[in-house]
């Protein structure tokens, strides 16, 4: 209720919503077309512990209709008072969950989270992670998107290669540190370099 | 840019819900990803997939590129154009090279695509098997499980009774080693393009309501038989207008006694090789120096 009565979660969306959120999805949308490219972005301001990049992607992302789930130390006051004022998205368990967000730590194990059903793979959760850093090196890529092969800091390599072996069913990333953003999709073979 | 319209026309809520699509169609190439579609100012048929796609993906700085069977001067092409010059304010271009996102009915553009580029397909019927099998719930299944053989059987019973494949647009690929996928009515000569390229691949379908998409660097292999390969076609002639030999060409009838010819169907394709000194053999001598196309 403290969150609610100082206004801090009526502060940090996107100052033009249409074009904000229109940059951020482009930045988003490359990073999910071309795993391992690092996309910056820009123009939402949340509240501890959420990066502005994992802002971003919710404001750009989820509303009323996507299920969220907060994860550890993000399922707080005032982070979610910020999510329901910008978003209006259902705080829900990992089980019902369309998006989900918090530290890799607090997010795992990747069990519960709807991966889709063999008729519909795509009603599966996507996972924002806030991670202390993301660099384009570390665990090796390869798969739909990357030309060759790509490098990309992951938390934990051998989750994400239990998560591909599932395809078409799986887990879908967007990994997030301060205001850079990477993605990794289900179809991404991952091998420790 | 118009007064009175949110950017890109759409409301955000509809935005939202067509990105959230793109982005498990990119996660899942060649999977149709169902997706609310909205009534557009225009009709079915004229591309309203592909409208709402290019809608949930322009960004202001976009310089926009739109084609119909290739030309960017048709009216289909033009009007769509327009529509976002007018309520997104964004540049449009005819010029393949200048494009970030290219709108497309029917044609992916002879000059090869970039990693900055987007092109967005139109699609009419977004399920390849939609006219072996009518059910929705049967040819979803098929697709869970991998279960293509009825594909294949079409295939073979042209060329039990004609020789060869003689399927020519809507030629059915296979993305990613995983799903059959429509990539819209290209002609079979396109098929090549979408493999391996660098450029992202969306495909909006609106009155059926289905979205997917072929990553970029993504394997697309056109479906056939060991003793009977795919084989991109065109018709046998050089362009009438550039003397191109390479391109995907129209034909065109010129008279009432049967007299022909045949044109480039990429109209900048076609003008930029005319602007470079090319012509062929129905080029009268001032088109030459036209540079871009009337």
């Amino acid at each position: 209720m403290g969150a609610m009565m100082d206004g801090l979660h009526l502060a940090g969306g996107f100052a033009d919503p249409a074009t904000d959120a229109a940059t951020a999805f482009r930045a988003v949308l490359q990073a999910m077309a071309r795993p391992g490219q690092i996309e910056s972005v820009r123009g939402a301001a949340p509240p501890a512990p959420c990066s502005h990049a994992a802002g971003a992607a919710l404001l750009t992302l989820v509303d009323s209709t996507t299920p969220l789930y907060l994860a550890g130390a993000h399922d707080c006051d005032t982070l979610r008072d910020w999510v329901r004022f910008h978003t209006g998205a259902p705080l829900v368990g990992r089980s019902e969950a369309a998006f989900a967000l918090g530290t890799w730590d607090a997010l795992v194990p990747l069990t519960g989270y709807p991966v889709g059903t063999p008729e519909y793979p795509d009603r599966s959760a996507t996972l924002i992670v806030d991670l202390p850093a993301l660099s384009g090196t570390g665990a090796r890529l390869t798969g739909p998107g990357i030309r060759d092969a790509a490098a990309l800091s992951l938390p934990d390599p051998a989750a994400f290669a239990a998560n591909a072996a599932r395809f078409p069913l799986g887990l879908d990333f967007i990994l997030c540190a301060g205001d850079r953003l990477a993605a990794l999709p289900r179809t991404i073979r991952v091998e420790v370099a | 840019m118009s007064d009175g319209y949110n950017f890109a026309y759409l409301d955000e809520a509809t935005k939202r819900m067509i990105r959230r699509a793109l982005l498990k169609a990119v996660a899942i190439p060649g999977y149709q990803v169902p997706f609310s579609s909205r009534e557009m100012p225009m009709p079915y048929g004229w591309g309203t997939g592909g409208v709402q796609v290019t809608a949930a993906c322009l960004t202001p700085s976009d310089v926009l590129k739109v084609i119909d069977q290739g030309a960017d001067d048709t009216t289909n092409a033009v009007s769509i154009r327009s529509f976002f010059a007018r309520v997104a304010g964004v540049a449009t271009t005819e010029r393949t090279a200048d494009a970030t996102i290219i709108q497309t009915r029917h044609r992916i553009p002879e000059q090869p695509l970039t990693e900055d580029q987007i092109l967005v397909y139109q699609v009419p019927i977004p399920e390849p098997l939609r006219f072996l099998e009518p059910r929705e719930t049967e040819t979803r299944r098929m697709h869970a499980l991998s279960d293509y053989g009825l594909m294949h059987v079409r295939l073979y019973e042209d060329i039990a009774r004609h020789g060869a494949i003689t399927k020519a647009y809507a030629y059915p690929v296979m993305v990613a080693g995983r799903y059959v996928m429509d990539p819209s009515p290209i002609p079979r000569f396109d098929n090549p393009k979408l493999d391996r390229s660098p450029a992202l691949q969306l495909f909006g379908a609106g009155r059926e309501s289905r979205i997917y998409a072929v990553p970029p660097w993504t394997e697309v292999r056109s479906l056939d038989f060991d003793d009977y390969p795919f084989e991109a076609t065109k018709a046998d002639a050089p362009c009438a207008l550039c003397g191109a030999t390479d391109s995907y060409l129209d034909e065109v009838i010129v008279d009432d006694a049967g007299g022909r010819m045949f044109v480039c169907s990429d109209t900048d394709y076609c003008a930029g090789r005319r602007a470079a000194g090319h012509r062929g053999i129905a080029a009268p001598p001032e088109l030459v120096d036209m540079g871009e196309a009337p």
